[in-house]
């Protein structure tokens, strides 16, 4: 199947023509297929804001294009407006968006925007709220009334209510306690597994992008620098660590245990770290 | 969009207009919206007109910045014109047609009148462009300070004025962000009749007054964390001395009233 987005050429310049002009983005090109979990890590400042807010058309490119479907998102007016609900774009800290009296009004305000009629937004509203984990009496409260992790889930569902098939989510566990992460984190995968969604997601966590995704890609002083499975990202640790970024905690213990002379190579997850341990002491028992 | 506000906006630069106290600054804009009414004739509005070319020149700020910063104003400036053009009397008729009547009187005091909005509104811009918003209150509180005397709360209105200034850009920048994220879930702004325009700023202004607050309410409780009581017994980091370049500045001040004043009595 031809691939959901295609990236090409962009590039982007903030405040052009003045003092304060900044190129955030330098030439990027990717594809995006379906059903893919991405990663995007970058330093702050590297372009991975300005880059997902492309993808569904809020910034407009200076030049280069980006193709939903192979359409090109800015060619008609009318397409660009439909990209944003095939393309849903979850902000940093969402739950500052959020202004209706109740849950369930905020979640349904994307669906309401996109014509659907009432039957298919109610459903829409409670399915996303099951997704997300809001209990039907949480769906009557004023979303102000909730705790920051609640808020948080809110505001998601009210982007997972549009259905988008691509759902880009930039860093969806800031300020989150471990038990709020690990919630935001299942959510995210039950919606991608119900749908068969495709999901961006923009994460300063290594563990929880090596955990997660399927590839990453790293944005790095405005270029893409890296693109490949988390696996062969991790490998290149020494020039992630000349970006300013970190790698997972397990690749950095074996990273040490491979220079201190142990026949193992780097890993990013438990269950390989587990493996290769395995393996070593059976090695080991042999020997 | 919003970004494109251009409206104080502040440009750093080591120009010597740059360089000039903010009092100076202020009583030089001032002294020259001063001159500015004093001018009444051709010559002494081509003296300010050099005067002002002269210092955007020396303060290194495109030109373009001026211009783009006096679009929002193009209606009162027109407004101005027209009013002027057609309701001034006077001796010599320039042209009679139905209602119409336009004096040669008229078309010089529009020009004079547009002229003189024109160069008021670039000076001020000039005066933000080249000063940052806190050393301009500073500057402020210090020359307002004699004010104290008679009991007005001169700091605690330079420190309101401070923190409103600081806050513009982050509440624009909130603001931006607020329109991206109902933009991402299909809010339209662009189309429809104007009750629907109206309540589709309503998820922008909700988030935007809820976060005002809390910004304000973390800013009171930072502030009371360390210590402020307002302006009694405070000092400052960066004192504000006057120094040769100021002097100079203040000369040409005088210089520029003197000569509007001699061109007023003498000139065409």
């Amino acid at each position: 199947m031809a691939p959901i987005l295609e990236i090409k050429n962009l590039t982007h310049t903030y405040s052009a023509g003045t003092p304060f002009a900044h190129k955030a983005l330098d030439n990027v090109s990717f594809t995006v297929e379906r059903g893919e979990f991405i990663g995007i890590i970058g330093h702050t400042g590297s372009g991975k804001s300005t880059l997902i807010q492309h993808l569904n058309g809020l910034l407009k490119p200076e030049s280069g294009e980006v193709l939903l479907d192979g359409k090109n998102i800015w060619s008609e007016k009318q397409l660009t407006r439909l990209s944003r609900f095939r393309v849903g774009l979850v902000f940093q800290y969402p739950e500052y968006q959020l202004f209706e009296e109740t849950v369930y009004k905020d979640i349904a305000y994307g669906p309401k925007n996109m014509g659907l009629d009432d039957g298919e937004v109610d459903r829409r509203v409670r399915e996303a709220a099951g997704f997300v984990g809001l209990t039907e009496e949480q769906l009557e409260v004023s979303p102000f009334d909730l705790s920051g992790g609640q808020k948080r889930r809110v505001a998601i569902a009210g982007v997972i209510a549009m259905e988008p098939e691509v759902l880009i989510l930039d860093e969806p566990t800031a300020g989150l306690d471990p038990v709020g992460r690990e919630e935001i984190l299942s959510n995210i995968q039950s919606y991608r597994q119900a749908k068969n969604a495709t999901i961006m997601m923009v994460s300063h966590s290594m563990s929880d992008v090596a955990r997660l995704t399927d590839r990453l890609i790293v944005m790095n002083g405005s270029h893409l620098a890296m693109d490949g499975t988390p696996g062969e990202v991790f490998t290149r640790a020494r020039e992630l660590m000349d970006m300013g970024l970190d790698i997972p905690e397990l690749t950095r213990l074996f990273l040490i245990l491979k220079q201190k002379g142990l026949p193992v190579e780097p890993v990013y997850t438990m269950e390989q770290a587990v493996a290769a341990l395995r393996e070593l002491k059976g090695g080991n028992c042999n020997a | 969009m919003l970004k494109d506000i251009t409206l104080g906006q502040f440009f750093p630069g080591y120009s010597a207009i740059h360089r000039l106290d903010p009092r100076t600054k202020l009583v030089m804009l001032v002294v020259y919206i001063v001159a500015l009414f004093l001018a009444v004739n051709w010559a002494s509005y081509a003296l300010m007109l050099v005067f002002l070319v002269t210092c955007i020149a020396i303060s290194k700020i495109p030109a373009k910045a001026f211009f783009r910063g006096m679009k929002p104003l193009i209606f009162i400036l027109v407004f101005t014109g027209i009013l002027n053009l057609f309701f001034t009397q006077g001796e010599n008729l320039l042209v009679e047609f139905w209602v119409i009547t336009i004096y040669w009187e008229g078309v010089t005091r529009a020009i004079f009148m547009l002229l003189r909005i024109l160069m008021m509104i670039m000076g001020t811009f000039l005066l933000t462009y080249t000063t940052s918003p806190i050393s301009l209150t500073d500057g402020l509180e210090s020359l307002l300070s004699p004010l104290k005397k008679i009991k007005v709360p001169v700091h605690e209105l330079s420190m309101m004025m401070c923190i409103a200034l600081r806050f513009i850009p982050t509440l624009i920048e909130e603001t931006d962000k607020i329109i991206c994220a109902q933009k991402a879930r299909g809010a339209d702004f662009e189309s429809g009749k104007l009750m629907q325009r109206v309540k589709a700023l309503v998820p922008i202004l909700v988030p935007l007054f809820v976060s005002a607050f809390r910004r304000a309410d973390e800013l009171a409780t930072a502030m009371e964390c360390r210590c402020y009581q307002g302006g009694d017994g405070r000092t400052k980091m960066k004192l504000l001395r006057y120094k040769l370049l100021d002097f100079k500045a203040y000369a040409v001040g005088i210089l520029l009233i003197a000569a509007v004043c001699v061109l007023r009595h003498f000139g065409l």
